[in-house]
């Protein structure tokens, strides 16, 4: 059976955090009592007329920039046309083919494009299922028409359904730190399609592709294009064809319908807006652009910590893709280097962090009780075996719990670590190789793998206290071992 | 009450300022008129005067103005000629209307027009046509058929009206008035229900040119709220100069139907009009526009593709006739557009709907836009030698009402005269030269960008020459 | 040269109901309109950058200012199908019974 790869392409709809919307002054909302922001041009009267938003093309060169895309000096707008109540001009001003920005990447995804169009309406439902498919009528509210929108389209160089959540991950951040969206998915300041094909593995020609939508969760996203990969790639295994097509996601089920009838694709009849002259990103919107830009942003912190710090790939991006946690981490690094807290390196601090993590989750470590010094004096601590890496949890536990001095709490719960010269570590271990000989047998034999179950005596003997590379050491010598 | 009605809008507005004339007594000499219209060429008439004082310090004097459907007045229907827009009244004024107002022309009322400024014939509108007042059997042409008529009748001291491919300027011909586009993106086209974006524009419909120069000084300005409007670079003067010398008049062949395109009367009315142009010391030579004959084909590819886009808005959601029968959204938008809407409308929205359509735009709407290209490119090599350009406004006098309704195309040659200016986006004006078997004919002029005030200049100066008497229509 | 079908997939795209005898008549005038409209493509237009703005206005942009907006009742002053709903007022339509398309 032939064996599949999947080819996996995001086209990103992201809200603009603007105060105002795309082509007219009415405020940009959410959650506020329906058709309160509202006024000729985004309720698309008769007569109404657009005028475009500095704040929203600025943003968009922001954008741009950040992917490091061509910015295109002269880009237009064009009107997309199609009938739905959500649409109030019946077209959409939207970017067709000279958009504001082309080209660019993300960590190791490239940007096709980014341009500039405005949102939709919400069209609500008052049957009673809640879902569009079942209501007899519904509503629209019209507060979100004209909301400036961004949208992203990569190419198709995403290739597993994890590595779409990841980089969403890090897409996410990357805007958040920007400043130009909220970027919340639940909220709708974050919409995700995807486009997915599977090929033969090692070929380069891509296959045929479907449209997903409806994944409004990051969660969501993953299974939908597992599923959909699956669903494919069972297809060509039976003999039969990829039909090209927009699919549904739902979640409740975790599968796809699709979406679109079987007759063809929208005839959008793109044509330049007549309204609207050409946009001109103009040498003094792109430099306040770049006045605006963060210093560094999460791509290039995580290039930064792998290349300077010699943090692993997938370590550094994971303390620089949350803004919070690379903060904490370098303010953490900083209080090592600079306080003499005893020598720690930053792949030895760096360890600690996700440690952190898994016991205060989502929040912000900055706001902790754990300080980074302390954290920084722990991993220093660790690291002269002055307490063993068990023992140095337990600390963090409680220093997430109360706060205070890493060293005062070692010193206050007793949990310094065991050597072989004092506190009887030596006695102990002679009394793991009396307890099983065999094991002593086959370690003496030169099998190492045997000495796990007399490092393990030695451990729950001493609450885990020692020190696991003393433990060996003293083994060893007892066993006649070099 | 009739001597009320004698003064063009210029001199009442005059008097008003000079404290001779009653803007109150104006206003109701107008508007009891109006109400009493028997060419269908109003849809709407105040009932009241308006409220506010200050007419004697406004520079257009509270001379009230009838404005065409399509302007967005708040309030106050607007309609645009259109079923699917019967009753309809905006949450906002249009700024050309508003500026208008400021400047103390108060709204008369709505006039009649050919359905979404589709049409040269005012036959098109979704509630009756409107009659010429030089005989109620024909035509006043259109879009803007009711202001035209109600100018010439004397049913409104001034109009205005928009012109897309000759909508102000043919009516005005037909009519027997003075009816003027200004340069694209001279006025503000916030409020202007639209047809066609790329080429409306709004303006004046009057007894005379110095009249036409007045409302017009009030009409031009940038607006916020249009991103194509422009600053006009100069004031609209008054014109004052009465000869033509050193004026250099271009006649395209192209245009003048050399090959009996234009009917022997118009022709007649026209080669006197340069007679007399070149008796005020202008002089008149042939010139070459080689891409005009194709204006007609562009033009009726771009604005239909324009409308298309522009009228898919009246779907029954949010404003307008709604046809809901219960058998879901699709039918709603499906019946809803086949009732509200007009046959002509119907066609230009297909037409516009398959040049624009999947494999269709380059060799339709793409290739039209390129011809626009060089129909502005013939202008602009012709304006090089010559002041303005001089044309007869349309082919033919007012024909019978029903007369060309069968045949669409006969219909679009109306146009072929007035089409080429709004493609390039140059000013035209077009000023009564004459009758042909009773019926007036129209002289058009047209210049570059931004010539409005030697466009009014020359018209000004052939007006006294020509000394055209509308009365009849206005008995 | 337009055919039957092809007038009705143009009047689909334009949610235009027309009648047997509409769509018969539009056949014709379109096709009588389009055959002298054709004539342009007979032109040289090899090189010749169409037309997208016939004036020079590019680059028109205003402050992030919100201004007001509409009062909700004048916003559905118009509405052929205003509803109340627990939220506030909205504009009635049939359900779509798909997505955009259908």
């Amino acid at each position: 059976m032939l064996e599949y790869e999947p080819v996996i392409g995001l086209e990103i709809h992201v809200q603009l955090k603007t105060r105002s919307k795309m082509f007219c002054g009415c405020q940009v909302s959410f959650g506020d009592p329906p058709n309160t922001h509202t006024c000729p041009t985004c309720l698309g009267l008769p007569g109404a007329l657009p005028v475009v938003n500095e704040r929203a093309v600025q943003f968009g060169i922001m954008i741009g920039l950040a992917f490091g895309c061509e910015i295109a000096e002269r880009s237009l707008f064009h009107r997309k046309n199609y009938f739905y109540p959500d649409n109030p001009k019946a077209y959409q001003i939207s970017q067709y083919d000279i958009p504001l920005c082309r080209g660019g990447h993300l960590g190791d995804v490239r940007i096709h494009r980014v341009h500039l169009e405005e949102d939709a309406a919400k069209l609500n439902h008052l049957g009673q299922s809640g879902r569009i498919h079942g209501a007899d009528r519904s509503w629209v509210d019209f507060n979100r028409a004209g909301t400036p929108l961004v949208e992203i389209v990569t190419e198709p160089d995403i290739s597993s359904p994890a590595q779409a959540r990841e980089w969403l991950t890090v897409l996410r951040e990357t805007l958040r730190q920007l400043g130009v969206s909220d970027v919340n998915m639940d909220e709708g300041s974050l919409r995700c399609d995807a486009n997915v094909s599977v090929r033969p593995r090692g070929t380069r020609e891509l296959g045929t592709k479907t449209e997903l939508k409806n994944m409004n969760s990051f969660r969501f996203l993953e299974r939908g294009v597992r599923a959909e990969i699956e669903r494919q790639i069972s297809r060509l295994h039976l003999g039969e064809s990829v039909i090209q097509e927009t699919l549904h996601y739902d979640p409740g089920s975790d599968s796809l319908t699709p979406l679109r009838s079987k007759e063809e694709a929208h005839d959008y009849r793109y044509f330049p807006e007549p309204d609207l002259g050409p946009l001109l990103a103009t040498s003094e919107l792109i430099a306040q652009a770049r006045d605006e830009l963060p210093a560094e942003l999460p791509v290039q912190r995580a290039e930064r910590f792998e290349r300077e710090l010699g943090l692993s790939a997938a370590r550094a991006q994971e303390l620089a893709f949350r803004a919070e946690l690379a903060a904490y981490f370098e303010r953490a690094l900083a209080a090592a280097q600079s306080n003499g807290v005893g020598e720690v390196d930053a792949v030895e601090l760096a360890n600690w962090i996700p440690q952190l993590v898994e016991r205060i989750g989502d929040a912000d470590p900055g706001e902790s009780k754990v300080a980074p010094e302390s954290l920084a004096t722990l991993a220093a601590m660790v690291k002269a075996r002055e307490v063993s890496r068990d023992a140095a949890r337990e600390v963090l536990t409680r220093l997430v719990e109360e706060g205070g001095d890493a060293r005062a709490i070692v010193e206050r719960e007793g949990l310094g670590a065991l050597s072989g010269d004092e506190d009887g570590l030596a006695e102990i271990v002679e009394r793991a190789i009396a307890s099983d000989p065999a094991a002593a047998e086959q370690v003496r034999g030169g099998n190492m793998r045997a000495i796990g179950p007399l490092v393990g005596y030695v451990m729950r003997e001493t609450r885990g206290r020692a020190d696991g590379g003393e433990v060996t050491r003293l083994i060893r010598a007892q066993l006649g071992l070099g | 009450m009739s001597d009320v009605r004698d003064l063009t809008a210029t001199a009442a507005a005059e008097a008003v300022r000079a404290g001779e004339l009653d803007p109150g007594e104006l206003f109701e000499a107008y508007r009891a008129r109006a109400a009493a219209d028997e060419l269908n060429a109003f849809t709407w008439v105040a009932e009241e005067p308006p409220v506010n004082g200050g007419a004697k310090e406004a520079p257009l004097g509270g001379v009230p103005v009838a404005v065409k459907d399509l302007f967005c007045t708040e309030g106050v229907p607007s309609q645009a000629g259109s079923r699917i827009l019967k009753g309809y009244r905006p949450p906002y004024t249009a700024t050309v209307v508003a500026r208008l107002h400021e400047a103390g022309a108060p709204l008369l009322g709505k006039t009649n027009q050919d359905e979404f400024a589709m049409g040269s014939s005012n036959e098109n509108s979704g509630f009756g046509p409107v009659l010429n007042p030089w005989d109620r059997s024909r035509v006043p042409g259109g879009s803007s058929g009711g202001s035209a008529a109600a100018v010439a009748a004397g049913l409104a001291p001034w109009a205005i009206g928009t012109d897309t491919g000759g909508s102000i300027r043919q009516p005005a011909a037909l009519c027997g008035v003075v009816g003027m586009k200004p340069t694209y993106g001279a006025c503000s086209r916030y409020g202007m229900i639209a047809f066609a974006s790329s080429l409306d524009q709004a303006g004046p419909l009057t007894r005379d040119v110095t009249d036409a120069a007045l409302l017009l000084r009030h009409m031009v300005g940038h607006d916020r709220h249009d991103s194509t409007s422009l600053r006009f670079p100069e004031e609209i003067s008054l014109p004052s100069r009465e000869d033509l010398t050193g004026v250099r008049l271009g006649v395209p062949e192209e245009l003048t139907g050399s090959d009996g395109g234009v009917e022997p009367g118009v022709r007649e009315r026209f080669e006197a009009t340069l007679r007399q142009a070149e008796a005020l010391g202008a002089t008149v030579e042939p010139c070459q526009l080689p891409h005009a004959p194709h204006a007609l084909s562009a033009y009726y590819l771009i604005a239909p593709a324009e409308a298309s886009a522009n009228l898919a808005r009246y779907d029954g959601v949010r404003y307008g006739l709604r046809v809901d029968g219960e058998d879901g959204l699709l039918a709603m938008y499906e019946k809803t557009r086949a009732v509200g809407f007009g046959a002509e409308v119907k066609r230009r929205i297909m037409l516009g709907t398959y040049a624009l359509s999947s494999g269709y735009y380059e060799a339709y709407y793409g290739a039209a836009q390129k011809v626009r290209t060089k129909i502005s490119d013939d202008f602009r090599a012709a304006f090089e030698r010559f002041d303005l350009i001089a044309t007869p406004t349309s082919p033919w006098t007012a024909f019978e009402l029903g007369a060309k309704t069968d045949d669409p195309l006969a219909m679009y040659l109306n146009d072929f005269c007035t089409v080429p200016m709004p493609l390039a986006g140059i000013p035209a004006l077009s000023i009564p030269c004459g009758l042909s078997d009773g019926l007036p004919v129209g002289f058009q002029l047209a210049g570059p960008a931004f010539s409005e005030n030697r466009l009014l200049e020359a018209a000004y100066a052939l007006e006294r020459a020509i000394a055209f008497d509308g009365s009849a229509a206005r008995a | 040269m337009l055919d039957r079908a092809q007038v009705l997939h143009v009047a689909r795209l334009a949610r235009l109901e027309l009648t047997d005898e509409e769509v018969q008549k539009m056949a014709g005038e379109l096709s009588h309109v389009l055959e002298h409209i054709e004539k342009i493509r007979e032109l040289d237009l090899a090189g010749v950058e169409p037309t997208a703005h016939v004036i020079d206005v590019a680059g028109v942009v205003r402050a992030d200012d919100p201004a007001p907006s509409l009062p909700v009742e004048v916003a559905l002053a118009n509405a052929p199908e205003p509803v109340e709903t627990p939220a506030g007022l909205g504009f009635g339509v049939p359900s779509p019974g798909q997505a955009p398309g259908e």
